[in-house]
């Protein structure tokens, strides 16, 4: 029987349940494609039904039956309040300090919460070119606060980003108020294994809670920096049977909603 | 005066070899048929400016139309990476193209810049992002007012811009709905605008008055392509082709199967094969 098994959820699954209990019912949430659009939603069809999400496209206060393959998914438009033209998006609503918590995904992290999405490489002759920084560079500096969210590898959790794509709290410290920017940055980071949060005087990530049969030496076996643990750890509570149901069913929606064109066009 | 022209010559009288030109499109409305059109008459040297390059300027820069992108984010939104432009950027095939990388709020504040006739975008923006020490075209101001250090970027003023949108009436003007995007400021930016739309009506009168509607004179030309803005999506008319999303991603893989690819579906094609390409896409009547 494997691990999975034994919990009833995996770990992806526990990763994308624990993001989505940090987002209260009144948050104005900046969603990132990807796994924080998983959690958003599942926060969304449970405890926070009145969440405010928001897509780089212009949606807000989206609200899709399922999860968008893009950010800009017809769904997401005829779900929402209001759709806005897209530099309004990032005036008004980002730049003019709208959003509480910018959601973000990253290919690489360092132990501060900066983010690399650009190059793996030098910059100028990358070994892999990555898609790059779309809306995060400003969501990073313009929510109040930013909750990031990955499944953890050596690859992904480094000592040394290749590339700042989003500043998160730079080399730790007062780093961000050295730069003028005012708001929180990084104040939590929820992987497939634990929930981290930054120490309030270095902003290294610690973490504060590993998630049900998750041992300390795992977390450490994934992250490419030495692992800080804080004195009260906690155990994430598992998965209830509400949050599994509707993340399945979310995913189960999508994954059809999305082979659909695939199989109509065969037939 | 807006001309009323096959897609054919609307290009052919728009694009020109070396142009800065933006096929614009935030996830929707993207223009591919005009792209297509642009492949087929083998345009060189062109500068590509374009928040989400997506598969079109993956496909003209695998092509090897392109001298320069401009843009904020080159992936394959939601699936991965956009591997014609990876191959141009890691190994320089088929040719090495300069890259201006910005971020999204960057290029947006750049494009309303350019609509509005100002020199430059002043915004919030770049704060400790490594985009800053890359891109000797983002600088900064002081503000004269409370001396907060800002951002600037050139304004975005392309030749041409090329849109897709829902629909004109019979005077040219036309109406883009649903996901915006950056399409209104896009053309007012362009010195010119070429608009392809699902369709033609008579009049905009039963229209609410707030709708984004790009008056006629605003656009140099219109074409009517059903279907142009596939395997992206028209709202009202067709949903997003996220299968052709995913099935790109093998098909830019190899460079061969690249090229089998756009030779059957671009060269060999005309923009009349988009409407049947989305038939399956439309809402059940």
């Amino acid at each position: 029987m494997s691990e999975d098994q034994k919990l009833g959820f995996t770990p992806n699954e526990m990763m994308t349940i624990a993001a989505s209990r940090a987002l209260k019912n009144d948050d104005v949430c900046f969603v990132g494609i990807g796994a924080p659009s998983a959690a958003c939603n599942v926060a969304r069809l449970t405890h926070a039904p009145d969440i405010t999400l928001i897509y780089e496209s212009g949606t807000i206060g989206t609200a899709p039956d399922v999860l968008p393959l893009s950010i800009g998914d017809g769904e997401l438009c005829e779900t929402a309040v209001t759709t806005v033209a897209v530099p309004e998006m990032f005036r008004y609503w980002l730049q003019g300090g709208r959003i509480s918590i910018g959601f973000l995904g990253a290919a690489q992290l360092d132990k501060f919460g900066n983010i690399n999405t650009t190059v793996i490489g030098d910059y100028a002759h990358p070994k892999t070119r990555l898609p790059g920084g779309g809306g995060a560079p400003e969501i990073a500096t313009s929510s109040k606060e930013i909750y990031i969210t990955m499944a953890q590898t050596k690859r992904g959790m480094v000592e040394k980003i290749d590339f700042f794509t989003s500043f998160g709290h730079g080399e730790g410290g007062d780093h961000r108020k050295r730069l003028g920017i005012d708001t929180a940055g990084p104040t939590l980071l929820i992987t497939d294994l634990a929930i981290w949060k930054p120490d309030p005087v270095t902003k290294e990530f610690t973490v504060v809670s590993l998630h049900p049969g998750v041992s300390r030496e795992q977390v450490q076996a994934t992250c490419g920096w030495v692992v800080t643990f804080a004195e009260a750890l906690d155990e994430t509570p598992p998965p209830t049977e509400l949050e599994l149901k509707t993340l399945r069913n979310l995913q189960a929606r999508t994954k059809a909603a999305h082979e659909g064109t695939a199989k109509e066009k065969a037939a | 005066m807006v001309k009323f022209l096959p897609l054919k010559e609307a290009v052919t009288e728009n694009l020109h070899d070396g142009d800065t030109v933006a096929f614009e499109g935030f996830t929707h409305l993207i223009p591919t048929a005009a792209a297509h059109e642009a492949i087929r008459q083998g345009f060189r040297d062109l500068t590509l400016i374009r928040m989400t390059p997506d598969l079109i300027y993956d496909q003209m820069i695998g092509m090897g139309m392109a001298r320069k992108i401009i843009f904020s984010y080159v992936g394959n939104p939601g699936v991965g990476l956009l591997r014609r432009a990876r191959d141009a950027i890691e190994n320089g095939f088929p040719r090495s193209i300069e890259i201006e990388e910005h971020s999204h709020a960057g290029m947006a504040n750049a494009y309303e810049a350019g609509a509005a006739g100002l020199p430059c975008a002043v915004f919030r923006g770049y704060r400790g992002a490594g985009l800053a020490s890359v891109n000797p075209n983002i600088r900064s101001v002081t503000c004269p007012f409370t001396g907060e250090v800002l951002a600037a970027v050139p304004a975005i003023r392309p030749d041409v811009s090329f849109i897709h949108a829902q629909k004109a009436d019979s005077k040219g003007n036309v109406l883009v709905e649903g996901i915006i995007g950056i399409q209104k400021e896009a053309v007012l930016a362009a010195k010119r605008a070429v608009v392809t739309v699902e369709e033609v009506v008579d009049s905009f009168d039963d229209l609410h008055p707030n709708l984004t509607v790009l008056p006629s004179w605003t656009i140099s030309a219109i074409s009517v392509v059903p279907g142009g803005s596939h395997p992206s999506y028209a709202h009202g008319y067709y949903v997003r082709d996220n299968a052709a999303y995913l099935e790109w991603d093998e098909i830019a893989a190899d460079r061969d199967r690249f090229q089998a690819w756009m030779q059957a579906n671009v060269i060999e094609s005309t923009a009349g094969d988009f409407a049947a390409r989305v038939e399956h896409l439309r809402p059940a009547a």
